[in-house]
């Protein structure tokens, strides 16, 4: 039975939702406010009430044309994911449901790659893309997306498998399922929640990955990382510019997110409580 | 049916044949108002060249050197035309990672270039990296606030002068700081200017045989007089400032002075950006009456590395950029005040630009008055004014930036800074060989 909640801590409790979710907002918020200001309010210290303009918008647009960056990261956070998900789906499976004697110690070395600063293969890999000739390449750029965010998505998708019972696959396999059946149609079916969450929080990951982004391209494939770089300069106002050149890239994302947040919340706190 | 597909493969066969025409070169540059500029003025240069196409890749300063830097150092070939700066000119061009500026055309008159910088971007006479513009730094005043005080700026002034001139326009009761300097951490921020300013008080990073010299009384001399001075006159915060942030508070006219660089002259008096527009007086860099003085020498450039597989429509391009004749396109697109300064000597010469840039002579000046191949009072064996052309200076630039900003902000003695900047440059510099 549910436990009975005052009003008044009712109201306490959304309060302090509110201002948690403010502070937490402010910056991208305020990203949005000065985007909207001209450069000379820009540097006239804080003012959460813009003149309206829309001068750094033109002036971004007019520099650096959105839409090709647009598409590039749409396609390397959308593709990276796939296959991400082409990998980690048979993985998780495997750990899940048939460990072995280093199932767990495999899953802490995935994770233990992530722990390690990028720049420290920074030459290494951009050797192999040279000689691979992928420098500047989507395909190139959208594999090692995938391989940075492996470990996560096996990791989310290895809890997530782990919540459903092996019965119900081992009654598919007594019904006469094949393996390929099993996962596609008994496994993936029960686990879509699940792989849907993962995939949004997926996405969101390899469309924010700046290192890598920006290292590996040149023109080519360039996604908004990239488009976000190229505003800001060391001798010159660019405050306002900046931020429009943010906002814009921050805006697909942003309401990707608003519309899946209900997945993703539960994506994020599965596993957390039983 | 037939036709169709025939007319469709002949026209799929030309667009290929004039795929393989065109030529495509990539630029890697930094998003600095002039560069910005160059970008949309490139018709005129494909106009001229319809064989070669240019894309762009604009990247913050310091990416953009990380990038270039490892794209170069593996010969990734990448980019066919590079704007870097005259601490890397010398670096790259003795490790042969850049081809030499040898078939700029007969127009290009490579003697224009104005010795300072022509000398800061060759090797063994040969030039590296083409001046897309340059600069040095000087005195940027406010004649109103000057006056007030009852002083009279004189065009070379002594730091003395600058300290009792700080000190009379100070008035933080209404927000004005006598001084603007910058105090923020990094090679290219506190350490270009303290490194130029501390030339001028006789001091150098090495003497003839590397070894560091900040347990010297003249690099005392120099952070003790420029702690003093911001800590009396300077703005709150200082040791986070750099360039932009002091930009910012001199165009609100919150500072009596700043010294930096001379780009800086053209956005203070912009009456667009500036509240202080009509009052700003500019005077060369101080010198302490030791030969030297504490301004510096900058030009970004553009040079090609030697990884490139189109070195000749490279070669075209820069010598577009940097011609005398791209200087009369800007002019006749967006007036003289907003042609590249710093790189070729005839634009100083015209009289059209002294009219429009009243900074142009002081810029100039200040340029001559920097030498990078001797920049300090007694020897030193490497090359630049503000920065010292070795590949450990990035890294020991900026340690010993952050022990001068933590001195500015209080947190550490000057002594203390000093003798931590000392323990760092020897542990560098034993480690890469140059002292046993």
């Amino acid at each position: 039975m549910a436990r009975a909640v005052s009003t008044q801590h009712k109201t306490i409790a959304t309060a302090a939702a509110w201002i948690v979710a403010l502070l937490i907002f402010f910056p991208i918020l305020y990203t949005i406010i000065t985007s909207f200001k001209s450069e000379q309010e820009a540097i006239q210290g804080f003012n959460l009430f813009p003149s309206g303009t829309t001068e750094s918008y033109t002036a971004v647009e007019a520099q650096s044309g959105y839409f090709k960056f647009f598409l590039n990261s749409v396609f390397l956070s959308v593709g990276s994911t796939i296959l991400a998900l082409l990998v980690a789906i048979p993985a998780a499976w495997s750990m899940a449901f048939s460990p072995g004697k280093w199932t767990k110690d495999i899953l802490m070395w995935m994770l233990s790659t992530k722990m390690m600063p990028a720049v420290a293969v920074l030459f290494p890999i951009y050797l192999i893309f040279r000689d691979t000739g992928l420098l500047d390449s989507r395909i190139g750029l959208m594999v090692m997306l995938m391989l940075i965010n492996l470990p996560i998505v096996v990791w989310m998708l290895y809890t997530y498998f782990r919540e459903i019972p092996g019965e119900i696959l081992e009654a598919a396999r007594m019904d006469g399922a094949s393996l390929w059946n099993e996962i596609v149609y008994v496994l993936t079916p029960m686990a879509v929640p699940g792989i849907a969450s993962t995939m949004l929080l997926n996405i969101i990951l390899a469309w924010n990955e700046a290192f890598w982004t920006i290292r590996l391209t040149t023109t080519e494939a360039a996604p908004l990382t990239a488009f976000i770089s190229s505003f800001s300069s060391p001798q010159g106002l660019f405050w306002a510019k900046l931020s429009a050149a943010s906002t814009l890239a921050i805006a697909p994302i942003l309401i990707m997110g608003w519309f899946s947040q209900k997945q993703l919340v539960r994506g994020l706190t599965f596993g957390a409580v039983k | 049916m037939k036709l169709r597909t025939l007319t469709l493969g002949l026209l799929s066969a030309s667009t290929l044949a004039f795929a393989a025409h065109a030529e495509s070169i990539t630029i890697a540059t930094v998003n600095n108002g002039d560069m910005v500029r160059m970008q949309t003025l490139t018709d005129d240069f494909t106009a001229k060249n319809p064989d070669i196409q240019l894309q762009w890749v604009t990247l913050e300063e310091n990416v953009l050197r990380e990038r270039v830097t490892t794209d170069i150092a593996t010969k990734g070939g990448q980019y066919d035309v590079m704007t870097i700066g005259t601490y890397e000119v010398p670096i790259w061009a003795k490790q042969s990672w850049l081809l030499p500026l040898d078939k700029l055309g007969d127009d290009y008159d490579v003697k224009d270039i104005i010795p300072a910088i022509a000398g800061g971007l060759s090797v063994d006479g040969k030039l590296y990296a083409a001046p897309f513009y340059g600069e040095s730094s000087f005195i940027m005043y406010r004649k109103d606030l000057m006056e007030k005080a009852g002083l009279t700026m004189p065009d070379a002034p002594t730091w003395d002068f600058v300290k009792q001139a700080a000190e009379k326009m100070t008035d933080r009761a209404n927000g004005v700081n006598g001084v603007c300097l910058r105090g923020k951490a990094g090679w290219g921020e506190n350490m270009a200017f303290l490194t130029a300013m501390s030339n001028s008080f006789g001091a150098r990073w090495f003497d003839e045989n590397w070894k560091p010299q900040f347990d010297q009384p003249e690099w005392k001399n120099t952070l003790q007089f420029y702690v003093d001075l911001m800590k009396a006159n300077g703005p709150e915060g200082a040791s986070s400032n750099g360039f932009n942030e002091n930009l910012a508070l001199f165009q609100q006219g919150k500072c009596g002075m700043w010294i930096d660089a001379t780009v800086a002259a053209s956005f203070v008096s912009d009456p667009k950006n500036s509240t202080v527009a009509d009052k700003v007086g500019y005077a060369l860099a101080p010198d302490n009456g030791l030969g030297k003085r504490g301004n510096w020498l900058w030009a970004w450039s553009l040079a090609i590395p030697a990884g490139t597989q189109k070195a000749d429509a490279a070669q075209k391009f820069v010598a577009w950029a940097t011609s005398k004749a791209y200087l009369e396109l800007v002019a006749s697109k967006e007036g003289w005040a907003n042609v590249p300064p710093g790189t070729r000597s005839s634009l100083y010469a015209n009289p059209e630009y002294q009219k429009a840039a009243p900074f142009a002579k002081m810029t100039l000046d200040s340029i001559n008055a920097a030498d990078p191949t001797h920049p300090t009072v007694k020897p030193v064996p490497y090359v630049g004014v503000q920065f010292v052309a070795i590949p450990e200076f990035q890294g020991l630039g900026t340690t010993v930036g952050q022990l001068f900003s933590a001195a500015l902000a209080g947190q550490t003695s000057v002594d203390d800074a000093l003798k931590q900047a000392q323990d760092a440059a020897t542990a560098t510099m034993t480690e890469g060989g140059y002292i046993q």
